[in-house]
């Protein structure tokens, strides 16, 4: 028992789960915003997999770290972009179109980061985000190093959930957002086109995803290899599910689930004779737990999934 | 422009929508080949010839075509009745466990080999079959997309193949790698060329294009699938079973995966290994979709993609072109078949 009070206790746990938890931050904000406007957008893993691919060799190419979250934001953008308009003015099957575009974008990546980078012994890396110690928060006693000593894509992944779910809430175009996730004949009836609506959303929550992957390289790591994501990006849509699609919840579910994450990487090292796999398989089997728990509770939106044509029910 | 709904899909472009996606994808490969600086014509020469040059090159890629019909077969019966199993790779390597789980029994050494083949591929297969089996019950007990449930089982079930032959069935002799004990040799297929690692397996993908092709156009079972793809709402009213029609659908669906991943240790590797699969399961939606879910068609997409794969070896060690192109090729070649079958059922009018 002893130990698992000191690991509950340990600045360095609580700390973790908040790194750990900025990627499924940002990725579940990105299919949050997707989600809402009326688009599942199973592209996520591939688009986290870009980010991180792009955002890491503008770095390696001498780029500043800002400049490579801000190229990872574009790439993943692009990619939204070829989903929206496969799925929303084409209406094609969002599954298919989803995965077809994760298996592209993954598949892409890896092709120009051998491109650019020739095979070595051990990948290169480059100087990623150092933690930002805001002054005098991150003095007070544990919470201030937990919160305040963070690297500056975490506070920005904690700013855009409050600036999404004001967005969301509190504003006309949030309004609309809403309104096309649920009755976009009821947007275009407003005078308000439901199809540029949902392409711009999409392209939006797909940025996020592409930072939520430039995180991994440029923050929690410092270097890129293929497979990395693994299955990061899945998690994030259950989490959706598991938020009830409000980015409150979003967040909440995302710590949730790095506090698990970090409390399980700690166990492993204390716990013996307990195979490493059970404990890296808890992430997967815990959020389908949650898909379980709130499969039937949940609010979907009414239009998620159902393509938009002027004159078509 | 708009995009009109035609009164019937046209026929012509549905059967030549998979010749335009090929042709689409390998255009915006051949752009991505060129910016590298290599040309493309000479890359698709080479990809052709270490695919169809030599006769190991012909017979690995029938070999790495082998384990992508029954993949593609998997996707394609499940999403026909609008069951989304994207855990064909989780599946697969439950089938390649399952296999060498029962090889392990003490009573399999004793039986001749026509008996232990077919017992041991049944056994993949059914191992196959719970793993799809799962999100399956979760979808119709809790209501839970099984999109989602089985993308992650994919990531539990090779953590689960990493646990055994790390334990279990890890292999004594195998100087510590992690591998599991190899099958009895009374499981390994005999092979269909001397000095290839071509195998019967081939035979058996193709013969199971067939078998699902019966049962999806001659059967009860088949009608009622696609019934409660095209409408389940209907389907129910109609009298189909949905539930019991769904489990069968699963149970064949996880079962061809895991009987992939069974005959790709029996004809291939001989035991099981965490890279058993380059992606076969992701690569088996590609290919249904491709085929349109059709069975027959299944074959002639796979053989494309094993010659893409296979051929995209060879070229990268000329050409020093990532054979990801490969992948990349394959990839597009989804997204562009989606837009093709978009264009047979919609017309554009200004």
């Amino acid at each position: 028992m002893n130990i698992l009070a000191d690991i509950l206790t340990s600045v360095g746990m609580w700390e973790a789960v908040l790194r750990i938890a900025t990627p499924l931050i940002l990725g579940t904000l990105g299919v949050l915003l997707c989600e809402r406007v009326g688009v599942l957008n199973l592209g996520i893993e591939g688009i986290m997999t870009f980010g991180a691919m792009l955002g890491w060799l503008a770095v390696y190419n001498g780029a500043d770290l800002w400049t490579g979250m801000i190229v990872a934001a574009l790439g993943g953008a692009a990619f939204g972009l070829l989903h929206a308009l496969l799925t929303v003015p084409l209406g094609l099957s969002q599954h298919v179109t989803g995965l077809g575009i994760t298996l592209f974008a993954s598949s892409f990546s890896y092709y120009v980061f051998r491109l650019a980078v020739p095979t070595a012994s051990s990948p290169p890396t480059i100087e990623p985000f150092r933690p930002l110690e805001i002054p005098v928060l991150s003095d007070i006693p544990f919470l201030g190093p937990v919160i305040f000593n963070q690297t500056a894509p975490t506070y920005l992944a904690l700013v855009l959930v409050v600036a999404i779910a004001w967005g969301l809430n509190r504003t006309p175009l949030g309004l609309a957002i809403r309104m096309a996730g649920e009755n976009p004949h009821a947007v275009d009836a407003q005078g308000i086109d439901p199809i540029w609506l949902r392409i711009g959303t999409i392209m939006a929550g797909s940025a996020l995803m592409g930072l939520a992957g430039a995180f991994l390289t440029l923050a929690a790591f410092n270097s890129f290899f293929p497979t990395m994501v693994q299955g990061r990006g899945w998690i994030c849509v259950a989490l959706v599910v598991f938020a009830s699609w409000k980015p409150a919840r979003a967040l909440l579910g995302a710590l949730l689930f790095a506090f698990f994450d970090a409390f399980q990487l700690r166990l492993q090292t204390v716990v013996e004779g307990v195979p490493y796999q059970l404990f890296l398989m808890l992430p997967y089997l815990l959020s389908i737990v949650a898909l379980i728990v709130m499969a039937r509770r949940a609010r979907v939106p009414q239009a998620l999934m159902r393509p938009y044509r002027r004159g078509e029910r | 422009m708009r995009f009109e709904r035609r009164d019937h899909p046209s026929r012509v472009l549905t059967v030549l929508a998979p010749v335009g996606a090929i042709v689409a994808a390998l255009l915006v490969s051949g752009l991505l080949i060129a910016l590298a600086g290599a040309n493309p014509i000479r890359a698709y020469g080479l990809i052709l010839k270490g695919a169809f040059g030599s006769r190991l090159g012909l017979s690995e890629m029938l070999t790495r075509a082998t384990p992508l019909i029954l993949t593609g077969l998997a996707a394609a019966v499940a999403f026909r009745a609008r069951l989304w199993n994207i855990g064909g790779e989780g599946q697969f390597y439950l089938g390649a466990l399952g296999v060498t789980a029962f090889g392990m029994i003490p009573a399999v050494a004793a039986m001749p080999a026509g008996v232990v083949i077919p017992l041991s591929m049944a056994a993949g297969a059914v191992a196959g079959m719970i793993l799809l089996l799962v999100p399956l019950g979760l979808r119709l007990k809790f209501g839970v997309d099984e999109v989602v449930t089985t993308l992650l089982l994919n990531f539990v079930a090779v953590l689960f193949v990493s646990l055994m032959i790390d334990g279990v069935m890890k292999d004594p002799l195998a100087f510590g790698w992690p591998q599991s004990v190899p099958v009895p040799d009374s499981a390994v297929l005999p092979k269909l060329m001397d000095r290839t690692r071509l195998h019967v397996g081939l035979l058996i993908a193709a013969a199971m294009a067939v078998v699902v092709w019966w049962l999806q156009s001659r059967t009860v079972f088949g009608i009622r699938a696609r019934a409660a793809g095209l409408n389940p709402r209907a389907a129910a009213f109609a009298g189909v079973p949905l539930g019991t029609t769904l489990i069968a659908v699963a149970c064949l669906s996880g079962g061809l995966a895991g009987l992939a991943g069974a005959i790709e240790v029996m004809g291939v590797k001989g035991y099981v290994t965490t890279d058993l699969s380059p992606n076969y399961g992701y690569s088996g939606i590609v290919i249904a979709m491709l085929a349109n879910l059709n069975p027959i068609g299944v074959i002639g997409a796979a053989l494309f993609s094993a010659i893409m794969f296979v051929g995209a070896d060879s070229m990268s060690r000329a050409l020093s072109i990532p054979s990801y192109i490969a992948d990349v090729t394959v990839a597009l070649s989804l997204l562009t078949m989606l837009v093709a079958l978009f264009l047979a059922q919609y017309r554009i009018r200004r």
